[in-house]
């Protein structure tokens, strides 16, 4: 009798042809952006399916550097990611702490608030915050757009957080607390450092929060040199016939910082999603 | 639950903790909702922008009266309901192969997983520029391999399919994974047990594996169901704003569309308010009913 994860010989021909079908589905595009990318100008509206072009060039990529605001925009979003990731990972490591280790009134409803949030269209808070710029005038501000994503990233990060404290033992703090340190000494010197795995992989998921918005920042930013990079990247998209060729080598560095990181962090993002629906 | 909570610790520390945080949300989630709810019973639009006054229900009447909104509602029930079916069943059907023992898993794993990892505006730009009639890789390899010719981005149900395309590819690997962990959790010994009784390939599946697998799935079902219903990204990029002329949309693109491009404030609102009550709906039912036949087991 086979055991339940053996395969047949043809189940296993069979499975490993589905696998790689679905493989090339899942790379196709991908590959199809970088092969534009590396396309010579005069052949950026081929025909051809080849995917490695002849005379493939990197002329795209060094106009993208030289002759577009693309570092301009780069430094925009770096300067964005980096202040959401601080006030993200702040937030979520007090908060998620909280959640993990104290009763106290509203608890249960600030978390299950805290769900709610991501049932809201978009629109919804869009509109308000829209309205309230024209009347302060206060467009083309990154405190905005930070405050926007921050609250973005938010639900998920304090449920990481909340998730990984659950399972640092509860007598370690007990033990320090006899030692007479204090209450807030315990969070800082002995549960934060413990939790340095689960900060990490908060920080990643905020800064990927923050570079990769379109929406928000299409409505909250007009002016063309505070551009991040998804409202850059659009621009080129909009003329694509002129410039199919500048989006793609912009999608391909825009998209290699944060594929890697998602490949390396998707364990961890698993299980903070099946811990948060499991024990909620 | 967590060790802490049951000492019962109540503190005022807890509430420093969690005051920026929920200031950050109040500010950013709780009062633009207040607001919205304000004015979605006022007759806010660019020519009453500051001299607006409440007008009642008016505006809802108005969007449960419009026959776009049905006609939208559809589609986005369409949409969503397409989109979980390919989701969860491909989702499903490869964590099941990634499941059994195979070389080069982790490779398969990896690659599989990609469509998630790149940021959502470029793969649904990306998406679009591969639709382009003319010089995109999709319509290329149909009209090379199979001489067809289908205007995708210029007639409604070609960039309703565009959408879907592009959405299932970006949509499946979240359900895999999440499949794939049910799926580990479940004991060798079950199905062991079940072929020594004889049991077929769909009795296991059906007697084990799905039960088994509903704990896991439910929630993120729940959740795959609100962001699909609230994708405003890939309809919006993919069809271009709403294009061939407002056709291509699902309810929140055509909120957006109202609000920020004809300027209907009020009833954006409260087309919002709907949308959101619709989903509010739909989440607590499913997992009240789901629950509730969980207990049976």
């Amino acid at each position: 009798m086979r055991k339940p994860r053996e395969l047949s010989l043809a189940g296993k021909i069979g499975a490993y042809c589905v696998l790689t079908l679905f493989t090339i589905f899942s790379i196709y595009p991908v590959l199809c952006v970088f092969s534009i990318s590396i396309r010579p100008g005069d052949r950026l509206l081929t025909k051809s399916l080849a995917l490695i072009p002849q005379d493939a060039t990197l002329q795209t990529y060094v106009r993208l550097f030289t002759q577009e605001p693309f570092l301009q925009w780069m430094a925009n979003s770096l300067i964005v990611s980096a202040m959401v990731t601080l006030v993200g990972v702040g937030l979520a490591a007090t908060t998620g702490y909280a959640f993990s280790r104290y009763k106290f009134r509203g608890r249960d409803t600030a978390m299950v608030g805290i769900i709610t949030t991501q049932m809201f269209p978009v629109t919804m808070l869009l509109l308000p915050l829209f309205i309230m710029l024209i009347k302060l005038h206060a467009y083309d501000n990154y405190i905005g757009l930070v405050i926007a994503y921050s609250a973005t990233a938010l639900p998920f990060t304090v449920w990481q957080m909340k998730g990984y404290y659950d399972t640092i033992p509860y007598s370690l703090e007990e033990a320090a607390s006899i030692d007479g340190c204090s209450q807030f000494g315990i969070f800082w010197r002995i549960i934060l450092p413990l939790a340095a795995p689960a900060l990490v992989i908060t920080a990643l998921f905020a800064f990927m929060t923050a570079w990769s918005e379109y929406l928000v920042a299409a409505v909250l930013i007009q002016d063309k040199n505070l551009f991040t990079l998804p409202l850059g990247l659009k621009t080129f998209q909009s003329s694509m016939e002129v410039s199919w060729g500048l989006y793609s080598a912009g999608a391909v560095i825009v998209s290699i910082p944060v594929v890697v990181l998602f490949l390396f962090l998707s364990r961890w993002l698993v299980s903070g999603l099946t811990l948060g629906s499991v024990k909620g | 639950m967590a060790t802490g909570v049951g000492e019962a610790r109540i503190n005022r520390l807890a509430y420093l903790y969690t005051m920026p945080a929920l200031i950050i949300m109040a500010l950013v989630v709780l009062y633009p909702f207040i607001y919205n709810v304000v004015i979605s019973f006022s007759n806010m639009s660019l020519s009453h922008f500051r001299d607006w006054r409440l007008v009642g229900i008016i505006n809802y009447k108005q969007v449960i009266s419009n026959a776009d909104f049905w006609y939208y509602f559809f589609k986005t029930v369409l949409w969503t309901a397409l989109n979980l079916i390919f989701h969860v069943s491909i989702g499903v059907f490869l964590a099941m192969l990634l499941n059994k023992d195979i070389k080069g898993k982790s490779f398969f794993r990896t690659l599989l997983i990609l469509p998630w990892a790149v940021p959502q505006y470029i793969t649904a730009l990306t998406w679009r520029g591969m639709f382009n009639s003319e010089y995109g890789a999709i319509s290329l390899m149909l009209d090379k391999w199979f001489g067809v010719h289908i205007p995708w981005l210029s007639t409604e149900w070609g960039a309703f399919s565009a959408c879907l395309i592009t959405n299932i590819w970006l949509g499946f690997p979240f359900m895999m994974i999440i499949a794939l962990g049910g799926l580990q959790s479940i004991p060798d010994e079950l199905y062991e047990a079940a072929e020594i009784d004889g049991a077929s390939w769909w009795q296991k599946f059906k007697t084990i594996t799905v039960p088994l697998l509903k704990p896991v799935m439910v929630p993120a079902i729940t959740l795959g169901v609100i962001w699909t219903f609230n994708n405003f990204n890939v309809v919006w990029l993919v069809s271009n704003g709403g294009e061939p002329s407002d056709k291509t949309h699902i309810l929140v693109s055509y909120v957006y569309k109202t609000g920020f491009t004809y300027f209907r404030l009020g009833y954006a609102a409260a087309f919002s308010m709907v949308i959101f009550i619709i989903l509010l709906l739909f989440s607590w039912n499913f997992i009240r009913k789901t629950k509730a036949t969980e207990a049976v087991y």
